[in-house]
């Protein structure tokens, strides 16, 4: 790390230094500028102090945020059930979906109708179906618990798309992969676990975390079933002091949950580009 | 020959391979007796993967027979995966897998097919790189190794399952002319340790100096076989003596 550089070197690598600040500089003024430009805009609109007093309000945000935070903390608790109900039900649609021969047709053609029925079918009318039409059947161990039949409907509509993703990814994988597997002598199951599933999964995993990003919002749907969480609590303090504003504070609370996901997401994406890269 | 009469590992028969109207194999006859090697030469697109590939049934064939060691591995009702169990193939695009390491490459088979112990397969894993001249690199992924190298580890990965026989299929024909060499070397070395060999080269130079037999393919036929002195040497069908003429123009034969 201690090469003596060239002049040639030390100028260029200046330059470039020079370059660099010069970018952030012109970043950073033209991002005030657009910001300012639209706090002017909304502050200067007719309607601003109504929407400031009705959407905004300071105090009705403070007095919301604990049970808003409640709530979220059940949001946060059903993204984590669902999401690895969702992984570990999509890998498995995805895997099923890719079986050959005629012993496994109707397995097949089960997978692949499932697909289409939860890929299909709007995610607040899974909702409705599966939290009040469930536990209407009366049936013996059928749950009760709004969020947990809110849970259900979140894995059975998100594993449709993500056991796409994952076959995807398992047909993105080159056949001489497989090929090299079988004639070391892997069985189908084998070359599966081993060689295919661990490329496809690297392969797949932005857009695995893109869908996890929606996910989490879409967490707060379950709200219309009743199930106190972050929308809920915020729509039951809005309808007792008629002030909209719970619902901005649950708003950004989602947002910055989202945040976070987001970059990794960013990050894992950007590492896989190098990777392709690379090879 | 007189061996190959007492003892053969590999016997086809009459092999006829076809995508969709276009015949690629039209009835090949091709022995290989124990401890011998076979290249197989022709023209590119000639038909020399798809008779490895059908040898190693990953291809399904359309007429004929392949024996190994006297049974018929290509009839249906054989177990194949078995029959894959005891051969061995190395591919032109070295078909290495890239999420594991070089060591990991190699232990695999041993260790989920023939169930090796783990810590055993590792070893002798580590000791086929070193006979392929790869210490130090036991840790590294596929991404990160030259071409010679990467074919490399896949000659230790086709040898980690002790094959009856070791198909190999224009294993030097990715790599860069300084690169080749290294990787011949191996092979040379592998068949003078007895291995029972069936490859397919442009090497024609490689081909002389330890094959057994070279069989010429032409139009999905054998055209010409026998001892390489004489096919490479002395050929006595006029297409063999204008693919060759072909090769050394393009600097081949060397
Ligand atoms: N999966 C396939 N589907 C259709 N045609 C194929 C397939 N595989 C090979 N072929 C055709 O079969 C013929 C023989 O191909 P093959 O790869 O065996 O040739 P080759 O002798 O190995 O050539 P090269 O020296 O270039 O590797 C070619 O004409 C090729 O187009
Ligand atoms: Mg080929």
């Amino acid at each position: 790390m201690t090469h003596a550089l060239s002049p040639l070197a030390r100028e260029r690598r200046a330059y470039r230094r020079s370059r660099a600040r010069r970018s952030t500089l012109v970043a950073l003024l033209s991002t005030v500028v657009v910001a300012a430009a639209i706090g002017v805009a909304v502050t200067q609109s007719p309607g601003w102090p109504r929407v400031q007093v009705t959407f905004l309000d300071p105090a009705s945000a403070w007095r919301s945020l604990p049970t808003v935070l409640e709530g979220l903390w059940l949001n946060v608790r059903v993204l984590v059930v669902a999401e690895l109900g969702i992984l570990v039900l999509g890998l498995l649609i995805a895997v099923l979906r890719t079986l050959r021969g005629p012993v496994f047709f109707p397995v097949r053609a089960l997978a692949t109708g499932y697909v289409d029925l939860f890929r299909g079918i709007p995610l607040l009318i899974a909702l409705y179906l599966i939290g009040f039409g469930l536990p209407a059947l009366r049936l013996q161990g059928i749950p009760t618990d709004t969020a947990v039949l809110g849970c259900v409907a979140l894995i059975l509509v998100y594993s449709a798309y993500v056991a796409e993703v994952f076959r995807a990814g398992i047909e993105s994988v080159h056949p001489s992969q497989r090929a090299a597997a079988r004639s070391l002598g892997l069985t189908h199951r084998q070359s599966m676990r081993l060689v295919v599933l661990p490329q496809a999964v690297r392969r797949v995993l932005p857009p695995l975390l893109n869908d996890f990003v929606a996910l989490q919002k879409d967490c707060g749907l379950i709200s219309v079933l009743g199930a106190v969480d972050a929308i809920r609590a915020a729509q039951i303090d809005a309808a007792r002091t008629f002030n909209f504003t719970p619902y901005v504070v649950a708003g950004l609370l989602f947002v910055l949950l989202a945040i976070p996901t987001g970059r990794i997401a960013d990050a894992v994406a950007a590492r896989a580009a190098r990777r392709q890269g690379a090879q | 020959m007189k061996e190959q009469q007492a003892e053969l590992v590999l016997d086809v028969r009459g092999l006829v391979k076809r995508y969709g109207t276009t015949t690629v194999l039209d009835g090949i006859d091709i022995a290989v007796g124990a401890h011998q090697v076979v290249t197989v030469i022709g023209a590119s697109g000639s038909g020399k993967s798809t008779l490895l590939r059908c040898v190693d049934l990953l291809d399904e064939v359309d007429d004929g027979q392949i024996l190994l060691d006297g049974v018929d591995i290509s009839d249906p009702r054989a177990d194949a995966a078995a029959a894959q169990r005891r051969m061995a193939i190395v591919f032109q695009a070295f078909n290495l897998f890239p999420h594991m390491t070089a060591v990991d490459n190699i232990s695999l088979a041993p260790r989920v097919v023939h169930k090796v112990d783990p810590g055993e397969a590792h070893e002798k894993a580590l000791d086929l790189l070193h006979r392929v001249g790869l210490d130090g690199f036991a840790d590294a992924y596929p991404d990160r190794l030259s071409g010679g190298q990467q074919q490399r580890v896949a000659i230790a990965r086709a040898l980690a399952v002790r094959p009856r026989l070791l198909l190999l299929d224009e294993i030097t024909s990715a790599l860069d002319p300084e690169l080749v060499g290294e990787v011949l070397a191996i092979v040379k070395e592998v068949a003078r340790g007895g291995m029972t060999i069936l490859m397919a080269t442009h090497e024609m130079g490689f081909a002389k100096q330890v094959s057994d037999q070279v069989v010429f393919l032409d139009e999905g036929k054998v055209c010409e076989s026998g001892p390489p002195e004489r096919v490479l040497g002395d050929p006595t069908h006029p297409r063999t003596r204008q693919f060759l003429a072909r090769v050394i123009a393009a600097g081949w034969l060397t």
